[in-house]
């Protein structure tokens, strides 16, 4: 088979299925249907509260689903006999505060996961941990510490921790909601060249321009369910439902 | 001031003393090598049951931890030592010393590893585990050594202290330096070996506190 047609069979990257979380008596997801398909970038948008972060979240099992199905390539990732740290370091997962490991250079914080999970000795580790520094454009800062990074290279050095496992998908948490607004664009440079490179990438965020231009497909989310979805044109000129609209009303004039 | 003089830094008298302060001094430094790393590790263990999900283990590992704050160490000492028999357990002085420092510093260490733990951002071992690590993993690499190093001053400050409190050693007739110096003083009536001992916890523990000090002062900057 060619690898077009290889690809056409495959799965799709994620399907989540009837995902359900509470947390104590507020059911915060209500049932989220999704799937993303390969090299594809969705972009979920919502107010704050929606459940957008918490459906990311029970995406790696950060947050442990109550109810649903989560399959990674096919392969299951909710159940009770899944290894949830080999899927792991098949989704890779960008925060919003970046987590980097601050007693650890910014190569170390990279190479980590490649010796620990992956088992690579420390050489092979580190050229594979440089070649991720690289594309982020940050390969000069591999003996930084992330307290003398800025934000925005912090939150790079993060993405290359999460590439250096050449996961299936990424997984951006509002990867630049806690940045000044002058250092968000690298950060998204380096996201819209991962979309360029054929990354498959599940994205909450309110960066609306970067929605317009890279997104394929807009998720809108209220209330722990999926109010409605669209290519960036629809969701953005043409929204139907009413909640999006109020949202969207309120973003005008922003990105 | 003559009489303070001859009493208690009587050079003469600490010269005689010395040999024997000296051999006390590798007996509270034996004691100190046994039952440091003896508080930390039981310490650290307490301190991961301290913070643990299991409800169960996380209320007996504090209930523990504030039972060997609360005893006194000497009341401690004296029950292990002198009250076990009675149970029909006999120890050895050196053996009473160090499972009792073991109590109450493990307890001591605890508090403070407790807090080193606490102190790191649940983000850390969030981002740990989304790269596949396993929780112990986590634990090795990400979490323990940002908590080890938050709390690296206090933890140094009760080595000092730990010291300082292995002359409570001398109650169970364990020869460590106070209890040397003590001997001595009780043969010549004459006070200047406390002074000779005294002053040789404060050569041993003076550049310890320094460094204490420049640690605390470089975490804060």
């Amino acid at each position: 088979m060619t690898q077009a047609a290889q690809e056409a069979v495959a799965p799709p990257t994620l399907v989540v299925r009837g995902l359900r979380k509470s947390f104590g008596s507020e059911e915060v997801l209500q049932g989220i249907d999704l799937t993303v398909a390969r090299r594809e970038l969705v972009f979920v948008l919502g107010p704050s509260g929606s459940g957008k972060s918490t459906m990311l979240r029970c995406c790696n099992r950060l947050e442990e689903p109550d109810a649903g199905e989560i399959t990674l390539e096919g392969d299951p990732v909710t159940g009770p006999k899944v290894d949830v740290n080999q899927l792991r370091r098949r989704m890779g997962m960008v925060f919003q505060a970046f987590n980097l490991y601050p007693h650890l250079s910014a190569l170390s914080n990279v190479t980590l996961a490649l010796r620990k999970v992956r088992g690579l000795p420390r050489p092979e580790a580190e050229a594979m941990g440089l070649t991720a520094l690289d594309r982020v454009g940050l390969k000069a800062k591999a003996a930084s510490y992330p307290a003398h990074l800025s934000g925005g290279q912090q939150q790079r050095v993060a993405i290359a921790r999460a590439l250096a496992l050449e996961p299936s998908v990424m997984l951006f948490d509002e990867p630049t909601s806690a940045l000044d607004p002058e250092l968000v664009g690298d950060v998204l440079a380096v996201m819209q060249d991962m979309k360029a490179q054929g990354m498959t990438m599940l994205v909450v965020s309110h960066e609306m321009k970067f929605a317009r231009d890279a997104a394929d497909r807009v998720i809108f989310m209220d209330a722990g369910r999926i109010v409605e979805q669209g290519t960036p044109e629809q969701i953005f000129e043409t929204p139907h439902h009413e909640r999006t609209q109020t949202f969207l009303a309120r973003f005008s004039g922003r990105g | 001031m003559e009489a303070i003089l001859t009493q208690f830094f009587n050079v003469e008298i600490m010269v005689k003393a010395l040999p024997l302060v000296l051999q006390g001094l590798g007996i509270t430094l034996l004691i100190c090598v046994v039952v440091i790393p003896l508080g930390l590790v039981g310490g650290l263990l307490a301190a991961l049951a301290a913070v643990s999900r299991n409800r169960a283990v996380r209320w007996s590992a504090i209930a523990l931890v504030d039972l060997f704050r609360a005893v006194p160490p000497l009341v401690l000492l004296i029950f292990i030592y002198a009250g076990l028999p009675f149970a029909g357990l006999s120890l050895s002085p050196f053996a009473a010393v160090a499972i009792g420092f073991f109590l109450n510093n493990s307890a001591y260490f605890a508090e403070i590893f407790r807090a080193g733990l606490l102190s790191v951002h649940k983000g850390q071992a969030e981002a740990a585990r989304s790269t596949g690590l396993t929780q112990n993993q986590t634990l090795i690499h990400v979490v323990l050594p940002q908590a080890t190093r938050n709390v690296l001053p206090d933890l140094m400050s009760n080595v000092v202290e730990v010291i300082k409190l292995t002359s409570l050693a001398s109650v169970v007739s364990l020869g460590e330096m106070l209890h040397a110096a003590g001997l001595v003083r009780s043969l010549t009536y004459n006070a200047s070996p406390l002074v000779l001992a005294a002053g040789i916890y404060l050569a041993m523990l003076w550049p310890l506190v320094r460094l204490i000090s420049r640690f605390e002062r470089r975490i804060a900057s």
